[in-house]
């Protein structure tokens, strides 16, 4: 038979699991959006991705 | 820091999420958070809102570092004051070596993500704006000298200056006179609290100017302060970033402000101890306003200008 008997102790540690995962999950979303931002505001990244697109790179004098 | 035990590991109790939080020194994250959205919202660049709402997370991520450092080291005097005797390290909810460590932690935190996010200049003066804090005010200044508020209150007038360089990526006057107004702000806001919380600060041994030069000299300091007070918060309504609703707001505040000063600088321990430093307590609160009302007014121009409302 499972132990049931909650100590105020109990409370106290979920609270601060609950808590340190929300502040994990919520540090991890905001890298995400700060990652999607950055990489907008720099344009088009095609052309330096692994396979050579020279197309989609500005001519060069 | 002395090696005294404030608590022994066995009259600690578990730690609750919320004791990391008022390690973090909640009330004044929220002064920090929002100078520093001022600072970055007048400033004349544009920055993208992810950008700005992950700056102003991580400057006050910092601003709680520190006050997790502050904690740490202060531990054995926060126990011998009432008003800080309940925080989580000297009431036993948190272990010290815990609080130095989320501290260490979410300082390298902080400053890097702030330079990820933002820019060099930004997080460097994040990283000053800890170390000062920390170690320059708390771990020297607090217990050596009356001036500690006075020169530790630079740690508190830095964060409109890193939100100016959040946006500009420079520091310019607009930034410099924010600094000055918080930092000549700081002595007479705290003087006026240690006035009536006089016997938490020597019981503690912290010197502060009322402990160690008496009410008379502290008031007449308050005034001195106040006095110079009056011309840089003027003066930084005649930058870009100020106009006629921040001028108004400045000169009524202000001649408030040196009103209270007057009245306590004219008053003696009798009158305060007759009426519970009715006055010195009124004083305090209104300084609270007093930052708010200038910061909030800076904020009414920025919304101005971007109407194209703005006088000059």
């Amino acid at each position: 038979m499972a132990i049931r008997v909650e100590h105020e102790l109990h409370g106290r540690r979920l609270s601060r699991n609950v808590g340190v995962g929300l502040t994990l999950v919520g540090f991890a979303a905001l890298v995400f959006a700060l990652s999607v931002v950055k990489m907008s505001a720099t344009g088009p990244v095609q052309g330096f991705d692994h396979t050579v697109r020279p197309e989609l790179v500005g001519a060069e004098e | 820091m002395s090696d005294a035990s404030v608590i022994t590991p066995e009259d600690r109790v578990e730690t609750g999420f919320g004791d990391f939080i008022d390690l973090l020194k909640p009330r004044v994250m929220s002064l920090v958070v929002f100078t520093a959205l001022a600072g970055l919202l007048v400033a004349p660049v544009q920055v993208h809102p992810v950008i700005a709402f992950a700056s102003i997370l991580f400057i006050a991520v910092g601003a709680g570092a520190a006050g997790a450092l502050n904690m740490w080291w202060d531990a054995d005097i926060d126990a011998l004051m009432t008003r800080t005797a309940g925080r989580p390290v000297p009431a036993g909810r948190l272990a010290r070596e815990d609080a130095l460590a989320i501290g260490v932690a979410l300082s390298g935190i902080s400053v890097t993500m702030l330079a990820l996010a933002a820019n060099l200049l930004a997080a460097g003066l994040l990283a000053f704006t800890i170390f000062f804090y920390a170690v320059a005010y708390t771990m020297w200044l607090k217990r050596s000298t009356p001036q500690n508020i006075v020169i530790g209150g630079a740690a508190g007038a830095f964060p409109p200056v890193i939100g100016w360089a959040v946006a500009t990526g420079s520091v310019s006057l607009e930034a410099m006179l924010m600094f000055a107004l918080i930092f000549v702000w700081t002595p007479p806001h705290f003087w006026a609290l240690a006035l009536f919380m006089k016997s938490d600060y020597a019981n503690a041994k912290v010197p502060m100017l009322t402990v160690t030069h008496g009410h008379r000299a502290t008031r007449f300091h308050i005034l001195a302060y106040t006095l110079l007070l009056a011309p840089l918060a003027l003066g930084l309504g005649l930058t870009s970033i100020g106009g006629p609703v921040y001028l108004a707001v400045a000169t009524v505040t202000n001649a408030w402000f040196i009103r209270y000063s007057v009245a306590m600088w004219r008053r003696g321990d009798a009158d305060s101890e007759a009426d519970g430093y009715r006055t010195e307590k009124s004083a305090f609160r209104f300084s609270i306003y007093y930052l708010f009302l200038h910061f909030a007014a800076l904020l009414v121009e920025a919304t101005l200008r971007q109407f194209g409302m703005g006088v000059w």
